[in-house]
């Protein structure tokens, strides 16, 4: 082979061994996905039985426990984050996409992306100063809080971001109507950017779903039901955690359950979601 | 279409109107009156001076090569100007004797319509697109806003084709069939005016013929102000006809005066095609 | 051609095209004010909320460490020594873990996760490229919690088994791999670290390539080159700024990243040199210690450890946005 040839085959050779290298990177990366899932399922699954839905925790050594008030609780606290975080986080992104002046909205955009940033566990420091030692004791609210203003960024952001790809058009068809811009607003665009918004919220949800970090001093944990809003509350993230420190292998077994069921539900809620989003519904009909 | 013969011989023109309101007959009201309008886009002027009347329930066409400003001046007229951030105004426009800028702008619009160059259903079905005005006015009936709808959208020569799915989404309609539902979208609050930015641009020949010819028919009941770029549409379609240029209007006139008789010289290259 | 208008100017009695409620333009007008006066208080309101949150966070964070600001001041930051029961609490030993965990988590991360974003926007073919990138996203879904269950139960007996008597063999001469191994660790740590920041190395690196423009690898394949010679000689270096700027979030990411590592570093408050050794990070300490914290200054020790973390990750997301915000429209200086 001339000396060109052999040039032009070792560069050949590089490309190949590049892309399988980089294929490799990918793929290992997708394994490792498919290695949790694959875990999670064989042994959490497994671990699931009636009583994990329906009982609450016994102490270690006892057997048929459940993590009921985990899911109760998470659900109360995540109920709490949407109500606290999600309107001022639409609001937020409204104002930032429709209204908005050159050094304020600049003033919301910087701090929104740097709360998105706060670590979770900070935030939960702060609802904890905030709140529980001011109140001297921990609760769901607290959580709900420290939840939900994890939520804001994200809501800001899916927000603006679905309503600034609202045509004009649709706007200006409603404005030339003699319509308010509030009514424009409410009755044209947020609807015409329904699907997006919602998907966001769905996504913002599962995020805060799994943080275990904020809970940890502001909702603390309860091995029994806890009523109302106001005392420390059981969460199934808080309790995975919890269990896989004990030594108790019926607590392990459970955090497995758990661990599985949350992961599932996360799982599940964003895969929809980005179905909804890649898909498009057609528009709706009234 | 030819060019439509005059149905008397063309007038001897008196000399220039101190305003272009002055060559409507006596019997022509004056729905808009424009004096020495000026606009900008920050520092950069768009309209120069602009002074003309429309009158009442005729069709007038304000013709002119791109970016001659005449939309511009047509979104000033119902103040849709106002949208874009940075825009400046200053001038007269009077709407029957009232200053539109004194007015409250939702109630102009409604006084006012505009339909665009690209239609915008909302995404909505076709009954609640026309009802969509009269909603946000709110006060009437189910059985009222019903009427109303159907109404419209026998004026914008649609009702025929919609009536059997007017709850279906407005999108599954063709262009055609979507502009003429942003007319009767517009109609529905019956408006004294009717703004429309080249209509039919984008629209197939048999589609824009079906639109010209209801805009003949609706000049009847309502003040029709047609920009367009193309010369024989205003030809066929407009009582009256207005000719801009960099932002100036050159000359503003009955339409077989502009198209057989143009006083300026700029009108008459224009619309003998010299320049385009 | 229709002819002249016969009526009179305003002769017709206008029709009653809106109901007669709205009597004279100002009543009408004031109605439509409140609704938009009422939509601007709502969203200004809300634009303020976010802002008074941020700052209630760091009024809070710095009332709240008061006394141990008081009584260490700087020493905070260079103290090794935490020890509760003699009210003297450094920061030093978590920084350090904190440190060695998240950079030896992106040493190996950002390679893996670089090559795995250039194979996706480069190299794979549409297909194959958006399936992968979907999987990837899932597993930047997956809890913190999660993580450092599978790393307790699975991962570190895998390492120990399998990866740490390698490392060993080869690098056992140096202080990095020397004493014991018994599970928790830096190293193990810092592992799972990297597993969970490499989703987010991978999606923010795919975006910053993708949005090279198209001309740039024309030019290059033009002129004979391979896909892997545009990849690496043309687009990565077009795009390094808005790299770097990934490698900068992932870092602020791991800096904070809390549950996965304390549930496998260790929780040892000691600087040694190994990674082999258990360790403990900031946020690991404060995660474990903040509900038995007995006195205030404890509490504020740890609140001011909070701080620190805060300040931290701040600059680094600062740092991070400028450069992906300038990666993407450079051109490289050649």
């Amino acid at each position: 082979m001339t000396a060109e040839a052999v040039r032009v085959h070792r560069r050949k050779l590089v490309n190949n061994v590049m892309l399988g290298a980089t294929g490799v990177c990918a793929a290992g990366i997708v394994g490792v996905l498919l290695f949790i899932l694959a875990f999670l399922l064989i042994k959490g699954a497994a671990s699931l039985d009636l009583n994990f839905f329906t009982q609450l925790p016994k102490p270690p050594g006892e057997l048929g426990g459940g993590l009921a008030n985990a899911i109760v609780g998470s659900a109360k606290i995540l109920g709490l984050a949407t109500l606290f975080g999600v309107p001022i986080g639409f609001l937020g992104g409204v104002y930032l996409a429709e209204y908005g002046s050159r050094g304020f909205s600049f003033a919301v955009r910087y701090t929104t992306d740097l709360l998105n940033g706060v670590p979770s566990i900070v935030i939960g420091v702060f609802a904890y100063t905030l709140i529980v030692m001011r109140a001297k004791h921990f609760s769901a609210f607290a959580g709900g809080v420290a939840l939900g203003i994890m939520m804001i960024p994200i809501s800001v952001r899916s927000t603006e971001e679905f309503l600034r790809a609202v045509p004009v058009g649709l706007r200006e068809g409603a404005l030339a109507l003699g319509t308010p811009k509030w009514r424009m607003l409410l009755t044209v665009v947020i609807p015409a950017a329904r699907d997006g918004i919602l998907t966001g919220v769905m996504l913002n949800l599962a995020r805060v779903a799994g943080e275990t970090a904020p809970l940890l001093f502001t909702s603390l944990g309860n091995a029994f039901w806890s009523p109302g809003i106001n005392s420390p509350t059981a969460t199934l993230p808080e309790t995975i955690f919890h269990y896989s420190q004990s030594a108790d292998p019926d607590w392990n077994r459970q955090a497995w359950a758990g661990g599985f069921v949350l992961l599932m539900l996360i799982l599940a809620t964003n895969v929809i979601a980005r179905v909804i989003v890649t898909r498009g519904r057609p528009k709706g009909i009234r | 279409m030819a060019l439509p013969m005059p149905t008397r011989p063309v007038e001897a023109r008196s000399p220039s109107p101190a305003h272009p309101g002055e060559i409507l007959p006596s019997g022509v009201s004056e729905k808009l009156r424009v004096t020495g309008l000026n606009f900008f886009y920050g520092a950069a002027q768009a309209l120069y001076d602009i002074s003309l009347s429309v009158p009442t329930n005729h069709v007038t066409a304000f013709i002119g090569p791109s970016g001659c400003g005449k939309s511009t001046f047509l979104r000033t007229l119902n103040r849709m100007s106002e949208t874009v951030r940075n825009t400046s105004v200053n001038g007269e426009v009077l709407l029957d004797g009232e200053d539109i800028f004194a007015l409250d702008v939702t109630s102009l619009r409604r006084r006012v319509g505009m339909v665009f160059q690209k239609s915008n259903p909302f995404p909505k079905s076709i009954f609640e697109n026309v009802a969509y005005g009269l909603r946000v006015n709110g006060g009437l009936s189910r059985s009222a806003i019903a009427e109303h709808v159907e109404k419209s959208l026998v004026r914008a020569a649609l009702w025929d084709e919609v009536k059997h799915k007017l709850h279906q989404s407005a999108y599954g309609l063709s262009g055609g069939q979507q502009q003429r539902l942003c007319i009767a979208r517009a109609l529905a609050v019956d408006p004294e005016v009717l703004l429309l930015d080249e209509p039919c641009s984008a629209l197939d020949p048999i589609a824009t013929s079906k639109i010209e010819e209801l805009l003949i028919n609706l000049a009847s009941s309502c003040t029709i102000v047609i920009v367009t770029h193309n010369m024989q549409q205003a030809a066929r379609v407009s009582d009256y006809t207005g000719f801009f240029l960099l932002g100036k209007m050159v000359e503003f006139d009955r339409t077989d005066h502009i198209f057989q008789n143009p006083s300026k010289k700029e009108t008459e290259d224009y619309v003998t095609g010299r320049f385009g | 051609m229709s002819g002249p208008a016969t009526a009179a100017p305003r002769a017709m009695p206008r029709k009653a095209r809106t109901p007669e409620r709205y009597s004279g333009v100002r009543a009408f007008a004031q109605r439509r004010l409140v609704g938009d006066d009422v939509a601007r208080a709502l969203v200004g309101l809300a634009a303020i909320a976010i802002i008074a949150i941020t700052v209630m966070i760091v009024v809070e964070l710095w009332t709240n460490s008061e006394l141990a600001r008081h009584k260490f001041g700087w020493g905070f930051i260079m103290g090794k020594v935490w020890d509760p029961n003699a009210d003297t609490f450094g920061v030093l030993p978590y920084a350090y873990g904190t440190i060695v965990t998240s950079v030896l988590a992106l040493l190996i991360a950002v390679p893996i996760g670089v090559g795995a974003a250039i194979f996706l926007s480069e190299l794979a073919p549409p297909r194959v490229s958006d399936a992968l990138t979907f999987a990837i996203e899932l597993l930047a879904a997956v809890p913190s919690v999660i993580y450092g269950f599978i790393g307790i139960f699975v991962l570190l007996p895998f390492l120990k088994a399998y990866i740490v008597p390698p490392l060993r063999a080869a690098l056992g001469w140096t202080p990095l791999f020397t004493g014991p191994y018994y599970g928790p660790s830096m190293f193990s740590a810092a592992v799972v670290l990297a597993i969970m920041t490499l989703p987010f190395i991978v999606s923010v690196s795919r975006q910053v390539l993708l949005a090279v423009p198209h001309e740039q690898r024309e030019g290059a394949l033009a002129l004979g080159a391979t896909r892997w010679e545009t990849t690496w000689k043309v687009v990565v270096p077009f795009a390094r700024r808005g790299i770097i700027g990934s490698v900068f979030l992932a870092l602020a990411r791991a800096l904070g990243e809390t549950m996965a590592v304390t549930m496998v570093i260790g929780n040892s408050p000691q600087i040694k040199a190994s990674l082999l050794a258990p360790g403990y990070s900031i946020a690991a300490v404060i995660a474990n210690e903040f509900s038995e914290a007995t006195t205030d200054l404890y509490k504020h020790a740890l609140i001011e450890s909070a701080l620190v973390l805060f300040a931290v990750t701040i600059i680094f997301n600062g740092l991070a946005r400028l450069l992906v915000a300038g990666g993407s429209r450079q051109a490289p200086a050649q």
